[in-house]
């Protein structure tokens, strides 16, 4: 199935919550899709027969100025079709809806996302930081980030 | 009178070593030097190709050991992160005396190229523990950590044991250091 009928089929059950269909980027097509609605979009892309999206392949965390977005990569196995759904939440109020419940690999993608970029996932039963150090201050990955100078009495820059 | 007749040829049919206890000492504790099983990253990786038969680490007499209680040495090999130093530094003071340290690779001399960016990586595994030999390389070549292992080596041969205090100011003081002790 390509892209653009994936979108029309979406459309159709979800009217405005599916906001556009970018065909034209130099990566691979792309749905922008309204973030309140993300645990619905995603149960009904992976429990429709034709859509079968039984495979999240990555979540990809970005950094958009004023925004922060969160990209995610689903797969069918049986249909071989992989679609990318963006969603683009402000920077003062992040948060998405977690998919911990629909696929099990996002419990550890949400993790990483939170800890180096700061989006919050509402639902998620353990948020903490997981490349970082459990008590570290800041979400590195931003592109206002500043290093620390010291932690637990190391110092920090060279 | 056997004894006496062999005294000066020393390879036939047995003959005489004299040395000082502290001389055959060393010689054991360099050449029998087991080291702590300890690898974080690419060097680590590096290290493993040290230890196959084409360059055979062994043949130093180390074993490697996994627990720091029963380890001589440690090779920190690979990147430390600010997450991992807090867990070497403990590794460091469970081991016991006489220990030592060689530092391999960019990353645990000094921070590596995560130097000027990286927010998660120590600079360099001496601000945390001390360190006997650094053995630079990105990685370093096996032949180079071979080296590295030679200096210490020769490190541990020239340390003293009987009356250390009073020798290591002896020495001191040849260098220029003069502080006050009453040795």
């Amino acid at each position: 199935m390509q892209a653009q009928e994936i979108y029309d089929k979406l459309k159709e059950q979800f009217a405005d919550a599916v906001i556009e269909l970018k065909a034209d980027a130099p990566s691979d097509p792309f749905i922008i899709v309204n973030g309140s609605e993300l645990f619905k979009i995603a149960q009904y892309m992976r429990d429709k027969e034709e859509f079968d999206f039984d495979y999240l392949v990555d979540l990809i965390a970005l950094d958009l100025g004023e925004n922060l977005g969160a990209v995610y990569i689903f797969s069918s196995m049986k249909h071989k079709h992989r679609i990318a759904l963006k969603v683009i939440v402000p920077k003062n109020n992040p948060k998405i809806p977690t998919l911990e419940n629909l696929w099990r690999t996002s419990d550890w993608l949400e993790r990483e996302a939170w800890d180096l970029m700061g989006i919050e996932f509402e639902g998620h039963h353990n948020l903490i930081r997981i490349l970082n150090p459990y008590d570290w201050e800041g979400h590195p990955l931003r592109k206002d980030y500043v290093t620390p100078e010291e932690y637990h009495g190391m110092k920090v820059p060279y | 009178m056997g004894l006496l007749n062999r005294l000066n040829d020393p390879y036939e049919g047995g003959g005489f070593a004299l040395g000082t206890v502290e001389d055959i000492l060393n010689w054991g504790r360099s050449k029998s030097d087991w080291y702590l099983q300890f690898g974080l990253a690419c060097c680590a990786i590096e290290f493993m190709a040290v230890n196959a038969p084409h360059f055979d680490f062994m043949r130093f007499g180390t074993i490697p050991r996994t627990s720091p209680r029963q380890a001589d040495f440690i090779i920190i090999s690979g990147t430390v992160t600010l997450k991992m130093a807090e867990r070497i530094k403990r590794l460091y003071e469970q081991m016991s005396e006489p220990k030592y340290v060689i530092s391999m690779g960019s990353c645990s001399n000094c921070g590596g190229p995560y130097w000027e960016h990286g927010y998660h990586v120590l600079k360099g595994v001496d601000r945390i523990i001390p360190v006997d030999v650094y053995v630079p390389g990105c990685p370093p070549r096996p032949e180079a950590l071979e080296e590295g292992m030679i200096l210490l080596q020769k490190k541990i041969k020239h340390e003293a044991i009987f009356n250390k205090r009073k020798r290591i100011a002896e020495e001191d003081r040849k260098l220029g250091l003069n502080y006050q002790s009453n040795i």
